[in-house]
């Protein structure tokens, strides 16, 4: 085989991720929503004519990114070849057809050769508000969390559909941003589109068929070649979680077979009536997340290296719920699917996955009003924050970072000049990472309030407040959140909650499990622990330094 | 500073200390190897022997100009001060947790970056500033005293402060800092709000931890340094390099010493303003590219772009995220693990991966013959017929080709097929490929058009890449500057007296203060004063205002010129007006409906350069005659994989004026510019080669 074609081909991959990686940039920059320009909770990608996708950003969130990997299809069924043409841009927030709940815009945008389809740019973004209830679990149906756009064009040939933007401007609160982020997503979609025909010309090519084939062929081979290294069989897993009102049980089997790995959901429980339900596209997107970091993190993520990765699931299940059910906070579910996944892996392969982490973020969204004055003077606050994450082996688990999740946190003093809030603290948990010969990541606490004069009511969207991080192979489970008033009162984990004037809401976020005997701990990482205060001296007597 | 003043650049670097002295018109170079222990000694050193070379005494030195990476260096080994950071009740851990986010998604065993002060030596104090910079809480002072006691039993030389929003009110981290300064003597504090007067804590916070760091070690190399200079006979004033690409005092520099981190870096891309300015260049890209990074700037009308912030230090293929950032002025880059040394292998999906990692200067690639076992680009460009095995460094170093090969075969072409040629071939392509994409990816994120811009190119492995990466990106124009091995220390010659004061206020421009934005300026105006005053001199100075500009919501601030330094009626619709044009231009579109605010205001002065104004003439060139090459050589053409008969020529022999037509080669010590077929050179009045694409109607 000669190396000479293959570097023109690996030449115009690196070329396709460097130019989504500019459409992504481009998003970045132009975004209103905090949550894409601050935390990068967005995705882009490019697709072939067939809409399958070729590559994807490295910025970006695996819930974005690996469920618009099936988005283009639902486009090209819905509108057919025949209606699209150049200068048409489409858009949706169909959850089961994008990404999962109403609040992501997903916009496709054909790309044309001299009229000729060559492919699509898709991206995706988070709005500040999508209308409804706002954004919380406490919807009991699909129809109270907002505004549903089907499948529509958002450009016919360049030309704006002003029906569309108007539905969409009279339907939400905040609407120069909401309009104005869905202006951005046309234009970064348009700013891979101009790259893509100029790498086009520079590489005297007509369509990239070829490339998207070279692509496929590579990413399959490696990433069913990493399977084909796993023991086959199937591996059961189960975890509880806390659940709107009462806890749900996650179940899955993994089936690993010559080549490709099936995620069946059945025996998780039933869809709940609120809207912490998880469509199956979301589940399977992070799913295949947790499964491609551990088995094949080294292969780029696109239609072939997802493509040996299958899921199935009952219908109306919590993993695999139907319209139209709620689904608005389907992330603090979802984001425990790999926690789910790689404990069945775990059971194959020692050593590759990391001990259970906190998981699902603890977004806080806070609206502030002055004392007396109606509520339409509201500030709206969102704000993200991550627990710990699992020990790896080898490794302790992080302190405070996003796992699965791929957003930043946002600086604090940003937040308190947006909004009339006060964010008392802001630091580590101590304690709280589950222990073992390497230890959970550390949770955090938050305390904040309301500057003088204002109220406040926030929508609690917590999960691990029951059911902590489990540890692995010996090791502990990281400490459970709670959320309760400095003065005392514990609060709910979930729902909608008023907060009377004066008071403190304290967050204390879970930790990570534990990998391995917290006994087998070297005493000198003990020692450490205990000097930075990760841990006290209680918890080394008690769990590390006992002997056994 | 007249024409027949005698100055010198001296840089600092990883391996080499390099010195540039300007005599006049003259330029006499050095460079020794860099002393890790005195680095003092390496600069007398330095400069002894390039003044022995210009045949001057060291007292006829009359500036010497300095840059290093000391700082960054002890930043990335972690060989600062044993540090105290003392922070607001409840932030303990801000410069921890960082984004609390991962740098890379797929990785499940990333490490992130240790912080720079560990957890017990980070303490809490009570006390809070609001962000609209009123006082809520009192400093604690009693919870004061206990730290202070600690920090005395505990030893620490240096301590750090940095507290919520003392960016809008500095006045708790003053009442901190007086406080340890009267109860401890021989402790050096840093403030963030003196350091670093920024919003975003993190950044922040890092910031000023790093500047405690570094600083006890760079004020006593500076005094050691002051010290050496004037026993060897040099009492003229000493000036350092800042990353922003300006002058500061050593005394500022001693204060203030995170300010150093990338000043060599800086003195490159000073350099190539310089050559900008002198060609009459209003767009350059200017490309650097050594044994372990390249580095890629964009010099907008002989201006340098710059930033507010910037990582150092990272710690995982140079991954945005995965080091520590900083909040300072500095001369914007992106810098990417792509040098002469710089490994290639072949991945999981049989692809191949050139760096991060480095052979360095030991063993180095494996044509060096000190035994490297590992490919490396400078490998590839030797068998591709780029590099002459021969006169590389002058003839001193003879490279083995045969090494070279069998590095490719082991690594590559085992597992890919072809021979090593193709393996060479390929990782050429790649490493421009992957330097492409980064520039690329940096003009996007400035909003500009590479397309009209002209290339200049140093440092060691650059002339042998660069013609590749113009027609990578569409460039048609380049220039390869002589010296450009000791480039940076030129550009430190070439650089203006700079300060540049930042302060962060959040104003939406519908509510906005001007009373309180002018003394916001004003505040700036006497902070860039001292430094004027501390300068000394009489230069002519220039002060530019910028309001850094967003539409309320957004999370990214533009720079925008402010004309005037007192703001007068009407100037919230100019302010509207003049962001409404630069955000057209970055994004196409400007947002109907929306207010814009001003986040943080900077003003920058810097020293008019009496250098700027001597208009350069090329007239003479046009008379040469063609030059005679001293033999052919067959290389292999980038764009097309197959040898060619390329011309060589010694730069030496080349006259002002020659002009030659491409495929030719230009060999010097260290380094070769290739001209590929298709593009034509000519020498100018400078020695500055510059390469131009032939016009379509002209083949």
């Amino acid at each position: 085989m000669s190396v000479e074609l293959d570097v023109s081909k690996q030449i115009m991959w690196n070329r396709l991720i460097s130019v989504v990686e500019e459409q992504a940039i481009t998003l970045i920059k132009t975004a209103f929503c905090t949550s894409v320009r601050e935390a990068g909770d967005l995705s882009a990608g490019v697709y072939d004519k067939r809409g399958r996708l070729i590559a994807q950003a490295v910025t970006g969130t695996p819930g974005h990114v690996n469920t618009m990997a099936e988005s283009v299809f639902h486009f090209i069924d819905h509108f057919g070849y025949h209606d699209m043409k150049p200068g048409d841009v489409f858009v949706t927030n169909d959850p089961w057809k994008a990404t999962g709940h109403l609040h992501d815009i997903t916009v496709i945008t054909p790309v044309f050769n001299r009229d000729e389809l060559v492919g699509f740019f898709g991206s995706t973004a988070h709005v500040v508000d999508i209308g409804g209830r706002g954004f919380g679990p406490d919807g009991r149906s699909l129809y109270e969390e907002g505004l549903l756009i089907p499948l529509t064009k958002l450009f016919y040939e360049g030309v704006v559909n002003k029906d569309l933007i108007d539905i969409l401007a009279n339907n939400v609160r905040e609407k120069d941003q909401v309009v104005g982020d869905f202006y951005s997503l046309a234009a970064c979609n348009d700013t891979g589109r101009k790259r893509l025909l100029e790498m086009m010309a520079e590489f005297g090519l007509d369509d990239i068929e070829g490339v998207a084939e070279f692509i496929f062929q590579h990413s399959e081979a490696a990433t069913i070649e990493k399977i084909k290294q796993l023991p086959k069989g199937t591996y059961d897993y189960s975890m509880a979680t806390d659940g709107y009102d009462e806890p749900l049980k996650l179940n899955v089997a993994l089936t690993i077979d010559d080549g490709e790995i099936l995620m069946d959901f059945a025996g998780s429980s039933p869809q709940s009536s609120f809207g912490i339900n998880v469509p199956l596209v979301y589940s399977k997107a992070y799913g295949c997340y947790g499964l491609k970091c551990a088995i094949a993190p080294q292969v780029p993520n696109n239609w072939a290296s997802l493509k040996p990765f299958k899921a199935m699931a009952p219908d109306n299940c919590i993993l695999n719920a139907k319209r139209p059910a709620p689904v608005a906070v389907r992330h603090a579910i979802g984001h425990l699917v790999p926690d789910l996944v790689l404990g069945a892996l775990k059971k194959a392969v020692r050593n590759v996955a990391p001990a259970e982490g906190a998981s699902a973020l603890w977004n806080l969204h806070v609206s502030l009003h002055k004392q007396g004055v109606h509520e339409a003077e509201t500030s709206e606050v969102l704000l993200f924050n991550s627990g710990g994450t699992g020990a790896r082996p080898g490794l302790d688990g992080l302190n405070a970072t996003a796992f699965p999740s791929g957003v930043h946190t946002m600086p604090v003093e940003v937040t308190e000049s947006v909004g009339p809030i006060i964010i008392w603290r802001k630091e580590l948990r101590p304690d709280s990472g589950g222990a073992g010969e390497h230890r959970g990541g550390l949770g955090q606490v938050i305390e904040f309030g309301a500057q003088e004069g204002y109220v406040f009511s926030f929508n609690a969207m917590f999960e691990r407040v029951r059911h902590p991080a489990m540890g692995h192979a010996g090791g502990h489970a990281g400490a459970c959140g709670n959320v309760y008033l400095k003065s005392g009162k514990p609060l709910k984990s979930k729902g909608l909650q008023f907060i009377e004037p004066g008071e403190t809401v304290v967050l204390e976020l879970p930790g990570g499990g534990g990998y391995g005997l917290a006994t087998d701990r070297n005493k000198e990482a003990v020692r450490a622990d205990i000097e930075d205060g990760y841990i006290t001296q209680q918890t080394a007597d008690e769990l590390y330094l006992k002997p056994t | 500073m007249g024409g027949s003043s005698i100055r010198v650049g001296v840089d600092i670097g990883g391996t080499f200390t390099d010195v540039a002295l300007e005599k006049g018109e003259e330029m006499f170079s050095s460079k020794v190897l860099t002393n890790y222990t005195q680095p003092e000694q390496a600069i007398i050193d330095g400069i002894t022997k390039a003044a022995e070379t210009a045949n001057i005494s060291l007292s006829q030195i009359d500036t010497v100009i300095h840059g290093t990476t000391l700082a960054t260096n002890s930043l990335i080994e972690r060989r600062g001060a044993h540090t105290a950071f003392i922070t607001t009740e409840g932030f303990r851990d801000v410069i921890e947790m960082r984004t609390e986010s991962r740098f890379e998604q797929y990785d499940l065993n990333i490490v992130l970056p240790a912080p720079l002060i560990p957890r017990h030596d980070r303490y809490v104090i009570g006390g809070r500033i609001a962000a609209s910079g009123e006082e809520m809480i009192p400093v604690d002072h009693d919870k004061l005293q206990e730290v202070i006691e600690k920090i005395r039993q505990v030893g620490y030389e240096s301590v750090a402060v940095g507290l919520m929003h003392s960016y809008r009110n500095p006045m708790h981290e003053q009442q901190v800092k007086k406080a340890i300064e009267e109860s401890l003597s021989g402790v050096s504090v840093s403030i963030s709000s003196d350091v670093s007067p920024q919003i975003r804590e993190y950044e922040r916070f890092n910031t000023v931890c790093a500047n405690a760091y570094v600083k006890p070690l760079m004020s006593s190399y500076l005094e050691r340094l002051e010290e050496r200079l004037k026993t060897s006979g040099m009492t003229c004033p000493v000036y350092l390099m800042h990353s922003g690409g300006g002058l500061i005092s050593l005394r500022t520099a001693a204060k203030f010493p995170v300010r150093l981190l990338e000043s060599g870096p800086a003195g490159g891309t000073i350099y190539a303003s310089y050559i900008a300015e002198k060609h009459d260049l209003k767009r350059v890209v200017s490309f650097d590219m050594g044994g372990t990074t390249a580095k890629v700037c964009l010099i907008n009308d002989m201006k340098p772009k710059t930033s507010r912030t910037f990582e150092v230090a990272r710690s995982y293929r140079f991954k945005k995220g995965s080091g520590m950032p900083i909040s300072i002025p500095v001369i914007e880059m992106v810098e990417i693990g792509a040098g002469g040394g710089s490994i290639a292998s072949v991945d999981d999906l049989k692809q191949i991966r050139i760096g991060p990692e480095s052979a360095g200067s030991e063993p180095g690639p494996a044509c060096y013959g000190l035994g490297g076992e590992h490919p490396t680009v400078t490998d590839a460009d030797l068998l591709l017929g780029k590099l002459d095995p021969q006169g590389f460094a002058g003839g001193s170093m003879r490279l083995d080709t045969e090494a070279a090969r069998i590095a490719l075969d082991r690594k590559i072409s085992s597992q890919l097929g072809g021979v090593a040629e193709d393996a060479a071939y390929a990782i050429s392509e790649v490493v421009n490929e992957n330097m492409a994409n980064a520039a690329r990816m940096h003009a996007v994120e400035s909003g500009c058009e590479l397309e009209t811009y002209t290339m200049v190119a140093f440092g060691g492995a650059a002339p042998v890449h660069a013609a590749r990466l113009c027609q990578k990106l569409g460039v048609d124009s380049l220039l390869i500057p002589p010296g450009a091995g000791v480039g940076s220390a030129i550009g430190f010659l070439k650089a203006p007296f700079s300060y540049e004061s930042l302060r962060s206020s959040v104003m939406r421009l519908e509510s906005f203060d001007r009373e309180k934005a002018n003394l916001l300026i004003e505040d700036m105006r006497q902070e860039v004063e001292s430094f004027v005053g501390d300068a000394g001199g009489d230069q002519e100075y220039i002060y530019e205002l910028k309001a850094y500009m967003r539409y309320a919501g957004q999370g990214w601030e533009i720079p925008i010129e402010v004309s005037e330094l007192s703001l007068s009626d009407g100037c919230e619709a100019r302010l509207k007006q003049d962001f409404i044009a630069a955000y057209t231009q970055l994004f196409s579109h400007a947002v109907d409906g929306l207010d814009a605010e001003v986040v943080s205001w900077s003003l920058n002065v810097s020293s008019r350069l009496p250098t700027a104004t001597q208009p350069y003439s090329n007239d003479a060139v046009d008379t040469f005659q063609d030059p005679i090459p001293h033999m052919t050589r067959q290389i292999v053409d980038a764009s097309r994989n197959r040898p060619l008969s390329y011309l060589v020529y010694e730069r030496e022999d080349l006259p002002p004026g020659a002009r030659c037509e491409g495929p030719l080669v230009v060999v010097e010590t260290e380094t070769s510019t290739i001209v590929p077929p298709g593009y034509k050179m000519q020498v100018q009045m400078d020695g500055c080669l510059f390469i131009e694409k032939n016009k379509v109607e002209n083949i």
